[in-house]
């Protein structure tokens, strides 16, 4: 629990599959098996080993990989099986040790990640006709059995010992926190009545009572077990519409230069000031103009605007969030020529139907997520040369306040900085990057506010200046050249100058508004709970159970319920 | 963008000519100023008033005599010369460079703190608004119109400081500046001293010397501040604020004067039917000031003003003279209290915690200047009676004093002793009906009123008798 002891290593997300050690990809026509075998002296950190496939961030970094990969790279590949490779261990989830060793910030952001991946799953399935299940062929404890729930369907081998378990509460004193309690109820339906005592109850539940409680589909004898799920994987695979002749885009390397306080890809740069706490992103839009057509969007593959933007801006996310704890503003800006942002936008809508065009934009769509739960202050900047128009206004949009340039700079030299900026919406802004809500970020901001949104409708395709976006409650605040330079200075040092915790708080709440879904609960109310037991003596003290657990010493709770 | 000739209307040390933000700013305030002065300001017509206008900050500039018509007084914005060396003298930050910039970290601190400074200025010109159609002379009008203008240049120069440095929120709270009124129901002045008129002239003189004094301190905390803008502009109202409570200073040497002629003349103290104030009713006035001017310095123990000395927002009275390690994370006071049961005691406080008290002792170290100085004026006249300062508790409504009856000389009492006695403490209807009585206008040169001596000196070495206001 020590924040203070040795520092967590730079991560990098960086993940191919000739270099996994805790995973094997396997193919078979339509059906493709993850086989999950976590090498034991694989740790991310020292100090833990990945004993009964239990796993870390660095598993879950392959586990993430592998699963865009599937999407991206195997258009064939109709059904995945999620499978365990070592005898009588499906997965015994996250590592125990590496969890008690691990600081505050450690624990959440791989929590959020591992989460993060899961809802991928779930993505997968619902929507690249890639549909996920579980092959139980032996214990799935905890966060194992959270990620055999992210599946669309769980087969338990049924071998007289195999059982699903939930046994965070009663061993370790914390939450099931990758979806587990809220995928129970919400998504398998378990009576609550039975949720509690299933979650309370270390062991958990094997066979026929596992299927008759709902906690898994079917139990399946040992000796027929491979056989079914194989079954069951083709019978899904009928379902799914991808393409069988299709051929893979290749996630080909990203091109990326890290410096000592910067990340610099192709559309994506990214400078760090670590003494004012702030991270500058800005996103280019794409210089070239776009392909003709879907098969010259094939033949570009992972270099295609769209895609490159998205891969980039999800790895500087990514790295950000883990490798920059105190840089805790972003300060988003999108650089480039909107018409050209909008002529790809409209070859991917007109291109919606192509398997590849509709992953795309998944992935941005997830991407977006990834931003609306990042524990960071976001503030869009719009300058003169800005293009937040259609996909890009979104990342506007997921930022806590948008602060927009009235007119131009009057120093301004170039060309460009002597256009003020403007905005555009466009249709994508209506419905296509839906948050874990369920609600467009217009909708999210408007909430409640029917009107307004309409008004914002009505100007599809305009350019919008900085007194009509402020008109139209687009933007916090329209600001002239003149008031442009204090005014932002001052709000984001004000800003950083507050307690980042309560930031965090504050911010997630404002996000989200509206109803919740399974998703928005995993990551508003699991979340929030667990991160709150994560800083619990009864987890974490010295007396704590994740403290304990192993020593062969009993915890010791303070009874008080607060 | 007009072209207005800034530097002409608006003298400045800020460069507005080069300045767009403040031109732009100033643009739409300062008609809304001229319309606050017409409608709040002066309500004696007057054509043109002898006049000391600042334009500029050096010895040569800052004191321009002549006759101005009223709304074309030339407000400017001041600043004393910037110091480039200037480090911060206390607190968390003590020893690094001053800043020039609004940290975004203190921005609603320094805000609040400008705007509560900014808000008393107007409000002291509203409050004395119709003190002109009672003027004992000429002279006193000048003065008090003297008052009004520099008073209104205070106010001037906190805007500027919300204009130049807290951006579109600061316009808008320099809008709000001219949008509360003192007494007014649904948006008064934000301190209650400053909601109360100012009735009659001896209120103003004692107002400009007890009242305005606690301007005074509060402006030299300013002054330390570590925001260098701040501390520049509140240096250079001080100097404008000496002058004010010259006003008031000589103001009541002049009653006390008057009234020791009228004793001298009359052979008796009760001088109220002679048309003079009688000492006792002197007395009662300075309690009542003094101990409403008290309450201006907040509560007793205060956690913003440590929090405002640790951020370098705001210092101790001439803390550059002081002699301890300028931090106080470890030093203590002993402040003057009293206790739920009413025992006066004294107790100890973290220091920073204590410093409202601090910068109140210094003002009472001041106020009791004043009274040494009428006291003189008594003894010279062979007069044996002495006026003095009430206890600090005494008629106190802000900090641990409040709630409680203290006398002047310091005795806890309860309420019905109190209000036996209160007559002889505070200013009665009666006092304040026979002093009303007195204030009759004299507006004809070299003339004055019966209740107040001429001063000793005119102004600007023009004599008593100068045609210092011309009434239109
Ligand atoms: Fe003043
Ligand atoms: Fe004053």
């Amino acid at each position: 629990m020590s924040d203070t002891a040795t520092p967590p290593p730079v991560v990098s997300f960086d993940a191919s599959p000739d270099s996994y050690r805790h995973l094997a990809l396997k193919f078979d026509g339509p059906i493709a098996t993850i086989e999950l075998r976590t090498a034991e002296d694989g740790g991310l950190v020292p100090g833990y080993e990945l004993k009964l496939n239990s796993y870390d961030l660095g598993v879950d970094i392959e586990l993430h990989d592998a699963i865009q990969r599937l999407r991206f790279e195997h258009p064939e590949v109709r059904t995945v099986v999620v499978t365990g490779g070592l005898d009588k261990v499906f997965c015994a989830g996250a590592n125990i040790r590496m969890l008690a060793q691990s600081g505050h910030p450690w624990k959440v952001n791989f929590c959020k990640f591992t989460n993060e991946t899961r809802n991928g799953i779930e993505d997968a399935t619902e929507n690249s006709g890639q549909t996920y299940i579980a092959a139980v062929n032996g214990t799935a404890a905890g966060g194992g059995y959270e990620l055999a729930l992210a599946c669309e369907e769980i087969l338990l081998i049924d071998d007289g010992s195999s059982a699903v378990s939930l046994p965070e509460v009663p061993l370790l004193a914390v939450l099931p926190g990758t979806g587990g309690l809220t995928r129970v109820v919400d998504k398998r339906k378990v009576r609550k009545d039975r949720a509690d005592v299933f979650a309370t109850k270390s062991e958990g539940f094997r066979g026929q009572t596992a299927v008759d409680w709902k906690l898994v589909d079917a139990s399946i004898p040992r000796s027929r077990f491979a056989e079914a799920v194989h079954e069951r994987a083709l019978e899904l695979a009928e379902r799914s519409h991808r393409p069988a002749d299709a051929r893979g885009i290749a996630l080909t390397p990203l091109h990326r230069e890290v410096t000592a306080d910067g990340l610099e890809y192709q559309h994506v740069s990214v400078k760090i000031d670590r003494d004012a706490g702030q991270v500058d992103i800005t996103v280019r839009g794409p210089v070239d103009a776009p392909p003709a057509d879907v098969a010259a969007i094939h033949a570009q593959g992972a270099d295609f605007y769209p895609m490159a933007v998205s891969r980039e801006l999800d790895d500087a996310i990514l790295r950000l969030r883990t490798n920059e704890l105190e840089a805790g503003t972003w300060v988003i800006r999108a650089g480039g020529d909107a018409a050209k942002v909008l002529a790809y936008s409209d070859l991917v809508r007109a291109n919606g139907d192509d398997w590849y065009v509709n992953e795309i934009g998944q992935f941005y769509k997830r991407v977006l997520k990834r931003l609306d739960v990042t524990s960071r202050s976001l503030i869009a900047l719009v300058e003169p040369g800005s293009c937040f128009a259609g996909p890009l206004l979104e990342l506007l949009l997921a930022c806590d306040r948008q602060y927009m340039l009235d007119g131009t700079f009057t120093d301004a030299e170039d060309a460009d900085s002597q256009t003020a900026p403007t905005l555009i919406v466009t249709e994508v802004n209506f419905g296509a990057f839906p948050m874990s809500n369920g609600l467009t970020r217009l909708q999210s901001r408007f909430y409640g506010d029917d009107e307004a949104l309409a008004a914002v409708g009505a100007e599809k395709g305009n350019l919008i200046d900085a007194s009509a976006a402020e008109e139209l409650g687009l933007i916090t605040y329209a600001l002239d050249d003149i008031d442009w330079e204090d005014d932002v200075r001052i709000a984001l040092e004000e800003r950083a100058s507050m307690s980042p915790d309560a930031l965090t708080g504050m911010e997630a709440n404002h996000r989200f508004v509206g109803p919740e879904t399974m998703e928005s609960k995993i990551f508003a109310r699991l979340t929030a709970w667990q991160n709150w037991i994560f800083i619990r003596p009864n987890a974490v003290g010295p007396e704590g159970a994740l403290r304990k657990y192993g020593t062969g010493q009993k915890a010791v709770f303070d009874r008080k319920r607060v | 963008m007009t072209t207005i000739d800034y530097c002409e209307r608006i003298p400045n040390n800020v460069d507005l000519a080069s300045d767009r933000k403040l031109q732009r700013a100033l643009e739409s305030w300062q008609p809304k100023f001229l319309e606050w002065w017409q409608e709040m300001g002066p309500a004696l017509p007057t054509q043109d008033v002898y006049l000391r206008t600042a334009v500029d900050v050096g010895r040569e500039g800052w004191a321009h005599f002549g006759h101005v018509a009223l709304p074309e007084y030339r407000w400017g914005i001041f600043l004393s010369e910037r110091d480039p060396n200037r480090k911060i003298a206390f607190g968390d930050h003590k020893g690094e460079d001053a800043w020039q910039q609004v940290p975004g970290e203190h921005r609603a601190d320094l805000q609040r703190l400008i705007v509560i400074q900014g808000d008393t200025e107007p409000a002291s010109v509203e409050q004395q608004r119709r003190l002109g159609m009672t003027a004992p002379s000429l002279y006193d009008l000048r003065n008090l119109f003297q008052v009004n203008v520099e008073e209104g240049r205070h106010l001037w120069a906190m805007v500027y400081l919300l204009h130049a440095y807290f951006g579109r929120n600061g316009r808008e709270e320099a809008e709000q500046l001219l949008l509360r009124n003192s007494g007014s129901e649904d948006a008064p002045r934000i301190l209650g001293a400053f909601n109360e008129e100012t009735p009659d002239w001896l209120s103003f003189f004692m107002f400009t010397y007890f009242t305005d004094r606690d301007g005074k301190y509060q402006l030299g905390t300013l002054k330390e501040s570590a925001f260098d803008p701040l501390s520049r502009t509140c240096e250079f109202m001080l100097k404008e604020e000496a002058h004010h409570m010259m006003v008031g200073t000589t103001g009541v040497d002049r009653v006390v004067t008057r009234t020791v002629e009228l004793m001298k003349e009359h052979d008796t103290e009760d001088i109220a039917s002679r048309g003079g104030v009688p000492l006792d009713v002197l007395q009662k006035y300075m309690n009542f000031h003094y101990s409403v001017s008290l309450d201006l310095f907040g509560g007793d123990a205060s956690t913003n003003v440590a929090n405002y000395y640790t951020a370098g927002l705001k210092g101790r009275w001439l803390e550059e003279r002081r002699t301890d390690d300028h931090r106080l994370r470890d030093a203590f006071s002993t402040i003057p209290f009293i206790e739920a049961d009413g025992t006066l005691i004294e107790k100890e406080l973290p220091a920073l915690t204590a410093l409202n008290v601090d910068l109140r002792n210094e003002y009472i170290g001041d106020c009791s200047n004043g009274v040494k100085r009428w006291n003189a004026i008594l003894a010279d006249a062979g007069i044996d009676t002495t006026f003095s300062l009430p206890h600090v508790g005494f008629n106190r409504a802000v900090g641990t004093f409040s709630g409680h009856r203290i006398t002047p000389d310091g005795k806890v009492v309860d309420q019905a002793t109190w209000d036996a006695q209160v007559t002889d403490y505070l200013p009665t209807a009666d006092d304040k009906k026979h002093v009303e009585s007195l204030m009759q206008p004299v507006y004809e040169p070299g003339k004055i009123a019966s209740w107040v001596a001429p001063p000793k000196t005119g102004i600007n070495g023009q004599p008593f008798n100068y045609e210092y206001v011309h009434l239109a």
